[in-house]
């Protein structure tokens, strides 16, 4: 089975490597850093840290070498899908393409392009050191389902290529639990961390901004029960297990480290996201608007 | 309120003590009671000088110790977070004389009230500058001045002190009672310095249109919710406020927002949590008031990051 890796930052390059150790299995990896993808032909793809592993593929930033895929892997930030796909489609006329990507609507900018796309949540992180070298910090499950009409059979077939290579993957019939679980975590957290300048840990000790938390899970919850969705579990308990010394206490949330590094955000796609589908629903949700104005914001000033 | 006004104290020389401290001398003999004694030393020694709207240098007289100033009127001039050892220290001090509040928010009266039983004059301020130095302020922003009688004190005593202000160069207004435009400001303030401080932005054309002006307005909303329920009616809109300042082709940078990019402690206690604390005791909802009090305190806690 050939599958591509669509963006190979931290976690694009997890799937990659690992996979990249099947026998039965060939990996390409697309990113638009001609840099790193130099260095991955030249030496593979290396992991370090939670895994000790050194992955050999095809990497290219053109996509019109991608030869025809069985799977597609999209792994870019949420505000790259649409280019991403828009380049790469055309190797996945016959395949399935699947997102393990942050927040909401990645799916439907998929299905605009591609036949079958399997929703995806991912837990695993990292962080790129240098080109063609990936520090792999947080081993973790990833849950694909059908999106659309996509045969299940695919799904368990892209989990099990996953889970044989290394990271843990289940196919369930309906992925949206877990998917809006990770969604309603990252929208309730990383913009308060990105806002205050505050790891995890410091924001959860401080009670008023706790209660902020919670509002914002709140508004989440209520939108994922709009729309019937049940969630694998209580984001609260993601929250207070991540706050933990052991945990993430001294995480600086993906979007505190964006927001330093005056880089775009995702948050149209996280709070953004719950508004927009909040909206559709006729679920008000002021405090996710308030936090994504306010981010919004944030990035507008960086053009002054 | 007998007390003369030729004689003025104005405690506290950031921008604004600076501002009323170098165009009062103009009209009365103006002392400034700093904090540091090398700031009184620069000014007894160089005078202060106004740039920007105004250019001209005052002479004065500085001081650390308020037993060796005197004067009719005593200006508490410093930031609302200093506000509370500037009152200890001019407790016992200043006999006879007025005081009076510029600073931002609600509760200061308060604060200084509970150090003595001078009279008291309430203050807000529009005006702003930058403090380029100990001895240098530049007067930027024209704006007024709003004085109102607060405790031993009338009308005609703010009008005195309002008339006292115009006629040293600076704007200023007098008003029978200041509470309708002290809320007026603290809706405004509480909004606008908030989303500055945690934006980044000036005070430019996002706070009055698209998605960040929706929060403004939401927020200047709940803002005024609590003023109905005080039974304020309020001097002046504080969206209106808000989208004519962003008008003046001019972008203000709050001092909330100064405040944080310096990693200094910020207002936002006297200002936003007095507002959410006044919107609770008065039973109304302003869930996003809140919000904004918490971030920017949580702000403040990551400067020991």
């Amino acid at each position: 089975m050939r599958i591509c890796v669509v963006g190979c930052g931290a976690v694009g390059s997890l799937f990659a490597a690992n996979l990249a150790q099947l026998d039965d299995v060939e990996v390409w990896a697309y990113d638009t850093s001609t840099e790193h993808v130099d260095a991955i032909n030249a030496n593979g793809l290396r992991l370090s840290g939670a895994g000790e592993v050194v992955g050999r593929m095809r990497a290219t930033a053109d996509a019109g070498e991608l030869p025809p895929c069985d799977f597609g892997i999209v792994a870019t930030k949420a505000m790259h899908t649409e280019p991403a796909i828009r380049a790469t489609a055309h190797a996945f006329v016959d395949g399935c393409v699947a997102t393990v990507q942050n927040g909401l609507g990645n799916e439907e900018t998929l299905a605009r392009h591609v036949e079958r796309v399997i929703r995806g949540t991912t837990f695993p992180a990292g962080k790129i050191l240098g080109p063609g070298h990936v520090q792999w910090d947080v081993r973790g499950d990833t849950t694909l389902g059908p999106f659309g009409s996509t045969p299940f059979a695919e799904v368990e077939r892209l989990a099990d290529a996953c889970t044989r290579g290394g990271m843990p993957a289940h196919a369930v019939p309906d992925a949206r639990g877990p998917q809006w679980r990770k969604v309603i975590f990252n929208s309730a957290t990383n913009p308060v961390g990105a806002l205050t300048g505050l790891t995890h840990g410091r924001v959860c000790e401080r009670p008023d901004l706790r209660a902020l938390v919670s509002g914002l899970v709140d508004e989440g919850k209520a939108v994922a029960a709009a729309q019937g969705i049940e969630l694998d579990s209580d984001p609260e308990e993601l929250i207070d297990h991540a706050a933990k010394p052991e945990v993430a206490y001294d995480h600086k949330a993906s979007m505190l480290q964006d927001v330093e590094a005056r880089r775009p955000t995702e948050i149209d796609y996280l709070n953004g996201g719950i508004v927009r589908v909040g909206r559709e629903h006729d679920v008000p949700t002021p405090l996710n608007e308030a936090i994504w104005a306010l981010v919004k914001g944030v990035e507008a000033s960086w053009q002054q | 309120m007998a007390a003369s006004l030729s004689r003025v104290c104005v405690a506290g020389a950031g921008t604004i003590g600076s501002l009323l401290a170098a165009h009062l001398a103009r009209v009365a003999e103006v002392s400034v009671l700093t904090r540091r004694e090398a700031h009184a030393q620069a000014l007894n020694e160089h005078g202060l000088r106004v740039s920007g709207r105004a250019d001209f240098t005052a002479t004065l007289r500085a001081s650390v110790d308020p037993a060796e100033l005197d004067a009719g009127l005593v200006i508490l001039a410093c930031k609302g977070s200093d506000l509370e050892p500037l009152a200890a220290r001019i407790e016992g001090h200043f006999a006879g004389a007025t005081v009076m509040t510029v600073q931002n928010g609600l509760g200061a009266e308060e604060v200084v009230a509970a150090h003595g039983d001078w009279p008291l004059l309430s203050s807000v301020t529009f005006m702003s500058g930058t403090r380029h130095s100990d001895t240098h302020v530049e007067y930027i922003l024209d704006t007024a001045t709003w004085i109102g009688p607060y405790r031993g004190t009338t009308p005609d005593d703010a009008r005195a002190v309002a008339d006292l202000i115009v006629a040293s160069g600076l704007k200023a207004e007098a008003f029978d009672d200041l509470r309708p435009a002290q809320w007026s400001k603290l809706i405004f303030n509480s909004t606008v310095n908030a989303v500055a401080a945690l934006t980044g932005l000036p005070h430019d054309f996002h706070f009055a249109e698209g998605q960040l002006g929706d929060l403004v307005h939401r927020l200047v909303d709940e803002g005024k919710a609590a003023a109905a329920a005080a039974g304020v009616e309020l001097w002046e809109d504080p969206w209106e406020m808000n989208v004519l300042a962003t008008k003046r082709g001019y972008a203000h940078r709050p001092s909330m927002l100064e405040d944080v990019e310096a990693r200094r402690p910020t207002e936002v206690e006297l200002i936003t949590g007095a507002l959410v604390r006044e919107a609770e005791r008065l039973g109304v909802r302003a869930p996003l008031q809140t919000a904004m009090y918490r971030l920017v305190k949580a702000k403040e806690a990551s400067y020991s990051e």
